[in-house]
């Protein structure tokens, strides 16, 4: 026995399954402990409450959405109401992400100094905090019947109104592909591979993609609009309210400001990183081929600063995503709120859990699986040295 | 034949200026720009929160609202609230010594002369010990104060600091576990790092304070308090272990087979080769994961704390200073300013000097 036991191979699986075991014995000791629990409470476990009815409201869904309807659609538009306020935090933190960059990678004093005092004040006070700040500010904005108003745009406590072309929603759904694509087709075009023509002949085929898109999308538009309305319906008091116009509740606005301003001061950062990770010799021997600022800007330091990028950017859009659980603390319904508020009213607590963690795992591995095959669309080919 | 070098006239003032902020029209404009916008929000600032403000209580709330600049009257008036939330009163000198203990605490594991690994154990030990036995009292005179009326800056700091202390030494284990050469145990561990990476904080949080006493024997379950703190320390501790992995994949190999050729043990490569190695290389990363973690303890008001954004929250929430919100959060933003941002600086101080000191 003993001599068995000083056996290096018997000694190892030995280890291997005691540490296996025993984590999974604590798992599945506190699986069993919470279902004894909860049917204490009156509580069957499994997944059949997916499709009672809620008998509660959420404040925010792309989706039509009743009390009546079932606790699995529900968890969808959870998802749904994450990944729509995860993508525009996303969007508007890379746009003041990349201003800010630029402005401290300038070769101008007061622009960097302008850009590292937003860094410096926006990326060292705590997200939530953020949050908290922007909320209490835009639910303190006036009354509709006293609203701020420019340009067709209405602040209010009770939401941003904002102008919004009169068309049904499948309408409006086609008509976003379209301009999606409008963006996204030149690029995918300009990979070598997928034209024969050299680059300048190849300019022409993308533009060319580009407006078909756009035309299909005011076509749509236009077609889908609905009878006898403006194009574009501008908001305006009715009585004691608002009416037209696209309402944006307080709480997205206060998330979407937040994540944007906080998550913007991280990407200025790897902004410059990246920037800063070009080489200078790159940098003069372009501009000793007589390229001009511009072109040595899109040709040489844009390409090379967005590969050095990519995955730290990856990472940072992960935790931006995570970011938009914040929304419980304004009350905006997002997936982890969902879940929350099931655990609360059904009292399905392990199933909910278990639905939150797979769930936040497809979003994050789907997000790596995009960044992933973009990094390798853009990583430089076969083998060199670089210095 | 000797070369003559002339160097070039030295620019005057006006025209180093004009080649530094206006040497074309687009860096005129841009320069322009700037200043303007920097002219306009400081002068806004400054108006607001000094020319036209109000300091003093005296006038009551009244006169603050009426007044056009910030209303540092609420400060005046709930700073206790602020800094100690629901602490009995004429016990909050203990929670203050007990913040300055943990803060001497921060800053001397700061100095270099403490990194050795019993130094920095002793002062957060001592540290931490202090902090505890002033906070809760029940020794020394002290009266008995339950962790549930701890309230504000002392309970972030709490919450920080143990968070710290249980989450380092855990993240040490599981990035060795991770390293294993035993597949399955490398593995397994492997899923949990990734599994809690992939999760936000809040979920843990809330699991650990709402869901876990259904999973738990009742006489496992402790105070909330202590669950979040081990949740955010696991968190903490998944980030951290892939930091300090990283930081091993930076040591030669040739450094531990070195150690293995002079016969040391298992335990002793790890401690007096691998980790010091490893932990130098980490460094600056881990002051990064410190900062990130700082800021997040502010989290734990969404699962019901009372740390220094929900006493912030209280401060102006009730009564008459409903209208002072803005004035509490910019108050609360800059205390947690000095603290992140002075162990930001600290961080970037010290990769500057580890750049220099590896050339």
């Amino acid at each position: 026995m003993v001599s068995l036991l000083r056996n290096q191979k018997v000694r190892n699986a030995l280890l291997q399954v005691l540490y296996v075991g025993s984590i999974a014995a604590m798992v599945l000791a506190g699986i069993v402990i919470a279902r004894r629990n909860l049917a204490d409470q009156g509580i069957t476990s499994g997944f059949d409450f997916l499709f009672k009815s809620t008998g509660w409201d959420v404040n925010f869904s792309l989706l039509p959405a009743t009390a009546n309807d079932p606790y699995w659609w529900y968890f969808l538009i959870g998802i749904i109401n994450t990944l729509f306020l995860g993508s525009v935090g996303l969007i508007l933190a890379t746009i003041v992400g990349t201003i800010v960059g630029l402005a401290r990678t300038s070769s101008n004093d007061l622009a960097r100094l302008l850009g590292r005092t937003y860094v410096d004040i926006f990326r060292n006070i705590p997200l939530i905090l953020q949050v908290f700040f922007w909320y209490a500010i835009i639910t303190h904005l006036p009354t509709p019947r006293s609203a701020h108003e420019a340009w067709g745009f209405l602040l209010t406590s009770r939401g941003l109104y904002i102008p919004f072309p009169n068309v049904g929603s499948a309408a409006f759904a086609a008509a976003t592909v379209a301009v999606i694509a409008a963006i996204v087709l030149p690029a995918w075009l300009g990979r070598t591979s997928r034209l024969a023509q050299p680059i300048g002949q190849r300019r022409a085929i993308q533009l060319a993609a580009a407006a078909v898109a756009l035309a299909c999308a005011a076509i749509i538009l236009a077609l889908g609009r609905l009878p006898d309305t403006p194009l574009l319906d501008f908001p305006a008091l009715q009585g004691l309210n608002l009416r037209g116009g696209l309402r944006i509740p307080p709480e997205f606005a206060t998330l979407a400001i937040a994540i944007a301003i906080y998550g913007g001061s991280y990407i200025a950062e790897i902004v410059r990183g990246g920037f800063k990770s070009v080489g200078t010799g790159q940098v003069e021997a372009a501009l000793s081929l007589g390229l001009s600022p511009w072109r040595v800007f899109t040709l040489v330091r844009l390409p090379l600063a967005l590969r050095a990028m990519l995955p730290i950017l990856a990472n940072q859009y992960v935790w931006l995503m995570k970011a938009t659980t914040m929304g419980i603390a304004v009350g905006f319904t997002d997936f982890f709120m969902i879940v929350a508020l099931t655990i609360n009213h059904s009292g399905q607590t392990l199933e909910a859990i278990g639905i939150l963690m797979a769930g936040f795992l497809a979003i994050n591995l789907s997000l790596a699986a995009v960044f992933n095959r973009i990094n390798k669309a853009i990583a430089l080919k076969g083998n060199q040295l670089r210095g | 034949m000797e070369m003559v070098v002339v160097a070039p006239p030295a620019p005057g003032r006006l025209e180093d200026l004009r080649r530094r902020f206006f040497a074309t029209p687009l860096q005129a404009v841009v320069s322009l720009a700037c200043l303007t916008i920097m002219v306009f929000l400081v002068w806004k600032l400054l108006n607001w929160a000094v020319f036209s403000a109000v300091f003093t209580t005296s006038g009551g709330p009244e006169a603050c609202q009426a007044a056009a600049g910030a209303c540092w009257s609420v400060i005046a008036a709930r700073w206790r609230i602020i800094f100690f939330g629901l602490y009995p009163y004429e016990g909050q000198w203990r929670s203050a010594l007990a913040c300055v203990a943990v803060v001497v605490m921060t800053v001397l594991s700061c100095i270099p002369a403490f990194w050795t690994g019993r130094r920095i154990a002793l002062v957060w030990g001592a540290g931490t010990g202090l902090f505890y036995v002033l906070m809760k009292g029940g020794v020394l005179g002290l009266a008995h104060v339950g962790e549930e009326a701890w309230g504000g800056l002392a309970l972030t700091l709490f919450i920080f600091v143990t968070t710290c202390l249980i989450g380092f030494p855990l993240a040490i284990c599981l990035a060795l576990l991770r390293r294993s050469e035993l597949p399955w145990i490398s593995r397994t561990t492997g899923l949990i790092i990734d599994g809690v990476r992939s999760l936000p904080l809040i979920s843990i949080l809330f699991t650990f304070a709402v869901v876990l006493p259904f999973a738990l024997p009742q006489w496992l379950q402790g105070d909330k308090l202590y669950r979040v703190i081990l949740g955010s320390a696991l968190f903490f501790s998944a980030y951290q272990a892939e930091i300090v992995r990283g930081g091993m994949q930076g040591v030669a190999t040739g450094q531990e087979e070195a150690a293995m050729a002079l016969g040391m043990r298992y335990w002793q490569r790890i401690s007096r080769i691998l980790l010091p190695q490893a932990m130098r290389n980490a460094m600056p990363a881990t002051i990064n994961q410190f900062v990130i973690s700082f800021k997040e303890t502010s989290l734990v008001v969404i699962v019901g704390f009372f740390e220094i954004l929900a006493s912030g929250n209280a401060a102006y929430g009730t009564g008459e200073w409903r209208f002072a919100y803005v004035e509490v959060y910019a108050f609360i933003a800059f205390i947690y300013f000095i603290f992140v941002f002075s162990l930001s600086r600290y961080g970037a101080f010290l990769e500057r000097r580890m750049s220099v000191s590896e050339r």
